[in-house]
């Protein structure tokens, strides 16, 4: 017997997993440039 | 024949390219001329890239037309081609930096090599994910021990293990000589998952989009290339936001060391 499957599950699936990784990706790389920027700033000024 | 004359002015000439190269490859890998030219440049271009991402995403996902064969579940190919295209290019781009770094020792390549792992694992990952997604409607199974599956697979594996390599060493410069190392001799993947659909029998379609041309009708293809356009630029972007933050964390070391030399 042939299953039918709903596309759209899979469809919303492999978007969610794309957007999820560019914005946790983007969120990781800007917290870590503005930690080290402000670290760096702290360590110039001593 | 070559005469005396010319064969002493050969090596000179030689010589004059080598020294042009070099001066042109140090030109761009020093770290301080680096951040003066990211640091501008990276808001700039994370906006284009978020743009173009979220323009191409949204394309695909709501006004692309579906497929006359597998309907909609063919609107998972406008995060799935980019994210397999960058997952390569990244490697590409991993392996010179590698060899850069092998060869002329460039701190500014292996901060490249470091940072690009992570990211590149990352794209690779999504590209397998959003394989699978589309495999089960499409061909009735998450996975398949298939050519091209298996060496993307291997692809991200390579990834993992440049990324445990680097920071796995004590001293930092071993472990990016390990991590060269394994990246250049992994690049031997990179023209198997691109022939693996042409060499062997594979579930997975064979390539769409070629430097010939394509086979993909526009309505379908123009949102597919920007999609692939952002993931590129996203990539970029992240890679580069990245270097800067290594580039300054280290400064900073350096500047805390030093006062604490001085103090002592």
């Amino acid at each position: 017997m042939i299953q039918h499957l709903d596309p759209w599950t899979f469809i919303n699936g492999a978007y969610a997993v794309s957007a999820l990784f560019l914005a946790g990706a983007s969120l990781l790389a800007w917290r870590r440039l503005r930690r080290a920027s402000a670290h760096l700033t702290q360590a110039e000024g001593l | 024949m070559q005469s005396k004359q010319d064969a002493g002015k050969l090596p000179a000439r030689m010589e004059l390219g080598r020294r042009r190269q070099s001066g042109w490859l140090h030109y761009f890998a020093n770290p301080g001329r680096f951040v003066r030219f990211a640091r501008p440049v990276l808001p700039w271009l994370a906006a284009v890239s978020a743009l173009l991402t979220v323009t191409g995403m949204v394309w695909g996902y709501v006004f692309a037309p579906a497929d006359f064969q597998q309907g909609n579940a063919a609107r998972i190919m406008y995060v799935h081609v980019p994210a397999a295209w960058v997952s390569m290019s990244g490697y590409a781009t991993l392996a010179l930096c590698s060899f850069f770094s092998l060869v002329w020792r460039h701190p500014l390549a292996d901060i490249a090599a470091e940072e690009i792992g992570p990211v590149g694992a990352g794209f690779t990952f999504v590209c397998l994910v959003s394989g699978a997604l589309w495999g089960r409607p499409t061909w009735g199974t998450y996975w398949v021990w298939d050519a091209r599956l298996t060496s993307v697979l291997i692809l991200f594996f390579l990834y993992l293990g440049h990324i445990a390599l680097v920071r796995g060493f004590e001293s930092r410069e071993r472990g990016y000589r390990a991590g060269a190392i394994l990246a250049l001799a992994g690049v031997v993947n990179l023209p198997i998952i691109v022939f693996s659909v042409q060499w062997w029998n594979t579930l997975h379609q064979g390539n769409s989009i070629s430097l010939s041309g394509s086979s993909i009708y526009p309505s379908m293809l123009y949102p597919l290339l920007v999609s692939t356009l952002g993931f590129y630029l996203s990539f970029v972007s992240l890679v580069l936001a990245r270097m800067l933050a290594a580039i300054m964390e280290r400064k900073t070391s350096s500047l805390l060391l030093a006062n604490a030399e001085h103090d002592a």
